[in-house]
Order: structure tokens, then C-alpha cells, then sequence
């Protein structure tokens, strides 16, 4: 009996501390505080504070830099990882080898280390600051997360299809667009998923590369700087923290639903 | 006439195989631009030093005391880090691995590495804080633990969970007892697993940027390297850079040799 409990215990405890902050932001979202204290009992202060504070616009204002770059570099980094995924698919596999080793490159490497890199190859060849260096540095580290999400689809994919579709007639492009796409589709889909969530959720890579004259700030760079500022931390955090872990978790639930249902479906398929 | 056809047809199919892999080039160029290149600069300006090609940056390092003081320290909470997500999270993988329900269970440890990393460890600190606890070194080690855990139980479950039953099954038909079972048959079989999660915590726990900084004041390697460039001292830094990349470069290697054949457990 104690050998069956004791384990699930375990398990509840060490969920229950990887969630604590959570659940303590969201429920203190409601209390218009940053201290974990209900002086004033619930409040929905707090949230109209993210439209109304004297720093809304400020907050504003990186929310949709933030939003900006997400779109900007997930649709740039979903187009580039799907079509370089289907290029890599069909090269020779020592060429292919070599490649995918570059490829994980950003994937392994230390965030800051690749940082600290693109912002000397930057300053070097003396790029524009701001925008397109962010963007640039937000593609290259999201497109080979679409690459390996698209490439397990390519490979499940029986090439015989493709190559029937010519002698049918179909063009090249045309069975491009009509035969591999839709098959690859769903990987191009979590692909977007990942490079939008990866883009929203980076700090390190913006701050270092943003530029501290051009004033652009994303909410993660915000937030840094407003964690030193002298003014303290305001209570609109905690309601806009809230609101985006709820989005963050919806993806990566829906992604992993997705992944487990191609997995049953393959299992089914395999039995 | 139809062998004809069947020429121009196969030639197509031919001419297309070379055009295709053609789709990746664009990308091949962007990784030279954009990877290859800034972490050859790194190189290049590890050596370069007044605008000549010399080992001075190396010496300058060897000399700042308190750029060797932040490694050792750094590497001090990676081991220690390290140490108790091993401890902490190989019960939750080997717990994970047993239940049927496992494999969506694992997916809850993970999630919450998906919230931004300065909103939990801010949340964190502010626990700390409403608890009245002091911050500093003890708060640093509790932060990197929460935040690099489910790094630890990813490969592990995996690994587990790919493990044959029967070996342990054997083990304890021969009469082996439970503990027996574990120390020589399930433990040595996860130890690609354990070899991954180390790496997997240790080499992110040194490089931090910004988590002990918040939680207690502490200055780690991430850090380091931050500073050096925003002071305009690219030698330095870049050595420093290039450190941090020989250990990731390093570790990828025992990765790969640990883990051949094995499926790569990723976060999605």
C-alpha cells in the first residue's frame, strides 16, 4: 500500500514546487499587489492597470514589438525551414549529415555565447541596429526548430507518391504544392507554433543584440530593465504574466496533443 | 519511340533530384551568414589583440582574478545544480517510466519550462521575499534547480521508458532482489540518460545569463561574457566565448556517442 502511494506523493510534491510561481502569479494577478499579499482583497485593478498605468504605453508599445517580431520572424523562419527541410531531404546523406550538424548549431550552442556572436558579426560588418538586427537574430535561431519539426513528416512520406505524381503529368512545382504539402502540412503548422513561441519567449538574444540607443523593447527586455529600475516593479506584471502563460501553455498543450495523435494514428497504422 | 519517352521521363525525374536539394541553399547560405561566420568572428577576435594575431586575450584571462573567481564559482553551482536535479528528477523519470499514463504524465514536468524563464524566476524571488527569505547563494542554487529540472527528467524518461522490461524481469526470476535489480540491471542501462540530463543541465547552468543575478545578486560565467562585451573588451570576452563553446562543442560529441541509435528526446 505505502509502496503505491509514496511515489504518486513524490511525484505531487515536485509538481507542486514547478508550478508554485506559477499559480502565485496568477492568483496574485487578482490582487493588484507584487509583494503576494490581498491588502485590499480581489481586484481586477491590476489588469485595467496594463491600458491605464502611467507606463502603459511604454508596455504597450514593447507588446507589439513583441507581437511584431514573433510574426515577422515565424513566418520568415516557417517559409525558410520548409523549403530548405525538402532541399535537405533530397541531398546526398554525407552532405546531408554535415548539414544537420550546422543545423543543430543554434539548437546546442549557449544562448549567449550565439548572442554575444551575431552582435560582434553586427557591429563588424556595421549592420543597421535595431529592427533587422533582432529580426535576423530571432530567424536564425527559430528555423531549425521548424526544420526538425518538418523533416520527420518528409521522411514518413513514401517518395513513390512524388515521382507518381510526375508520370501522372504533374509538373514538378505542381506536385510540390499538390502531393508534398499537404503531407508535410502539420509539420509546417508546429513548426509556426514553435518559432512564434520561441520568438515571444526570448530574452537573451534581443537584449543583447536591440541596441540600447535605438529604444526598442520587447516585454521580456522591459521587464529586465524594469526589475532594475529605481521605480520598483509594477503591479500590471503579474496580470500580463498571467495572461501570457495562459497563451504559452495553450500552444505547447495543443502542439503535444497534436504530436501524440500523428503517434497514435502511426501506432494504429503499425498494429 | 517509347524508350524515347521513358529517356526524357527518367531525365526529368534526374534533373529535378539535383534541383531539389537546390530548396536548401538559400538556408545554407543564411546558416554560413549568421552562425558560421559570427562564431568564426569569435574565434578570429579570441587571437587578434591590438590588431595583431597573438595570445594576449589568453594571458589577459589567465591574469583577471576575478574572471577565474566567477568560472570556478560558476562551475561550483553547475555541479551542485546538476547534483540535485539528478537526485531530484531520476525518481520522477523512473516513477514516470513505470506508470502506464507516463508518457502523457512527462508533459506536465515539462510545460512549465515554457513560461518565460525572467517570469518564474522573478515569481520565485518574489516567494522568497514574501517568506521572508534572504537571498544569495542558497536562492541561486534553488532557482537553477527549478528552472534546469525538467532538462534532467526529458532524457531520462526517455531513456527509462525505451528500457527492456525483461532484463529486470530476469534479474528478479534469478532471484534477485529488488534493490539488486536496480543497482545491476535498470541503473547502468539509463546511464546514456544520466550522461544526456547532466549535460543538458550543466552546460545551460554555467552560461546563465541574468537567473542568479536576480536571485541573490551572484555574478555567473553568462554573465562574465555579457559584461566583457558591454565594456567594449571583445578580446577577453571573446576567449571567454570560445570557452563556453569548446564545452558545448565537447559535450555535443559525448552526446552523440552516449546516445547512437537512441531516439533524441526533445521538448516537443
Amino acid at each position: 500500500m505505502v509502496k503505491k502511494i509514496s511515489p504518486k506523493i513524490y511525484l505531487i510534491i515536485i509538481l507542486a514546487l514547478l508550478y508554485a510561481p506559477i499559480i502565485f502569479v496568477v492568483v496574485f494577478s487578482f490582487s493588484n499587489t507584487t509583494n503576494f499579499t490581498f491588502p485590499r482583497g480581489f481586484s481586477l485593478e491590476g489588469y485595467r492597470a496594463i491600458f491605464t498605468s502611467s507606463h502603459a504605453e511604454k508596455l504597450l508599445d514593447s507588446l507589439k514589438n513583441t507581437i511584431i517580431i514573433a510574426v515577422i520572424s515565424s513566418i520568415a523562419s516557417t517559409i525558410i525551414g520548409s523549403v530548405s527541410a525538402v532541399g535537405i531531404f533530397y541531398m546526398k546523406p554525407k552532405t546531408k549529415a554535415t548539414f544537420e550538424n550546422i543545423n543543430q548549431l543554434p539548437i546546442v550552442n549557449s544562448e549567449i555565447v550565439m548572442a554575444v556572436s551575431l552582435m560582434l558579426f553586427f557591429t563588424t560588418f556595421s549592420f543597421p541596429t535595431g529592427w533587422l538586427r533582432i529580426i535576423i537574430g530571432h530567424i536564425t535561431f527559430c528555423t531549425p526548430y521548424v526544420i526538425l519539426s518538418v523533416m520527420p513528416r518528409l521522411m514518413q512520406m513514401d517518395s513513390n507518391i512524388y515521382e507518381a505524381a510526375l508520370d501522372l503529368g504533374a509538373s514538378p512545382v505542381k506536385a510540390l504544392v499538390k502531393v508534398i504539402l499537404p503531407i508535410i502540412f502539420p509539420g509546417i503548422i508546429s513548426g509556426a507554433a514553435i518559432a512564434f513561441t520561441l520568438s515571444i519567449d526570448d530574452f537573451i538574444i534581443t537584449q543583447i543584440n536591440k541596441g540600447a540607443a535605438t529604444g526598442i523593447d520587447t516585454l521580456s527586455t522591459y521587464l529586465y530593465s524594469s526589475t532594475r529600475s529605481a521605480s520598483g516593479f509594477e503591479p500590471f506584471w503579474y496580470p500580463l504574466f498571467t495572461i501570457i502563460i495562459i497563451i504559452v501553455i495553450t500552444i505547447v498543450l495543443l502542439v503535444n496533443l497534436n504530436k501524440f495523435k500523428t503517434k497514435g494514428k502511426k501506432k494504429e497504422e503499425e498494429d | 519511340m517509347q524508350k524515347n519517352i521513358f529517356l526524357t521521363i527518367k531525365n526529368r525525374i534526374k534533373g529535378f533530384h539535383i534541383t531539389r536539394s537546390v530548396f536548401a541553399y538559400p538556408y545554407v547560405l543564411f546558416l554560413m551568414l549568421f552562425v558560421i561566420v559570427p562564431l568564426a568572428l569569435i574565434l578570429v577576435n579570441a587571437f587578434l589583440a591590438d590588431g595583431k594575431i597573438s595570445f594576449q586575450n589568453f594571458v589577459d584571462l589567465s591574469r583577471d582574478g576575478a574572471s577565474l573567481k566567477v568560472l570556478g564559482h560558476s562551475f561550483l553551482v553547475g555541479i551542485v545544480t546538476t547534483a540535485l536535479c539528478l537526485i531530484i528528477g531520476y525518481p520522477v523519470a523512473y516513477i514516470l517510466a513505470k506508470m502506464p499514463s507516463g508518457g502523457v504524465l512527462v508533459i506536465l514536468f515539462i510545460l512549465p519550462m515554457w513560461v518565460n524563464f525572467l517570469i518564474r524566476t522573478l515569481a520565485t524571488r518574489a516567494i522568497f521575499q514574501a517568506m521572508g527569505v534572504a537571498l544569495g547563494e542558497g536562492t541561486v542554487i534553488f532557482g537553477m534547480v527549478y528552472n534546469y529540472l525538467p532538462f534532467m527528467i526529458m532524457p531520462l524518461h526517455t531513456t527509462l521508458s525505451n528500457i527492456d522490461k525483461s532484463y529486470s524481469e530476469a534479474a528478479s526470476d534469478l532471484g534477485a532482489d529488488p534493490v539488486t535489480v536496480f543497482l545491476k540491471t535498470t541503473l547502468p542501462l539509463s546511464v546514456p540518460g544520466i550522461i544526456s540530463g547532466i549535460i543538458m543541465v550543466f552546460i545551460p547552468t554555467i552560461s546563465t545569463f541574468a537567473i542568479s543575478q536576480l536571485l541573490g545578486g551572484v555574478f555567473l560565467f553568462g554573465d562574465s561574457i555579457n559584461d566583457k562585451f558591454n565594456h567594449g573588451l571583445y578580446g577577453v570576452g571573446s576567449v571567454m566565448s570560445l570557452v563556453m563553446l569548446v564545452f558545448v562543442l565537447l559535450s555535443n560529441v559525448m552526446l552523440k556517442k552516449f546516445n547512437k541509435g537512441e531516439a533524441k528526446s526533445s521538448v516537443w
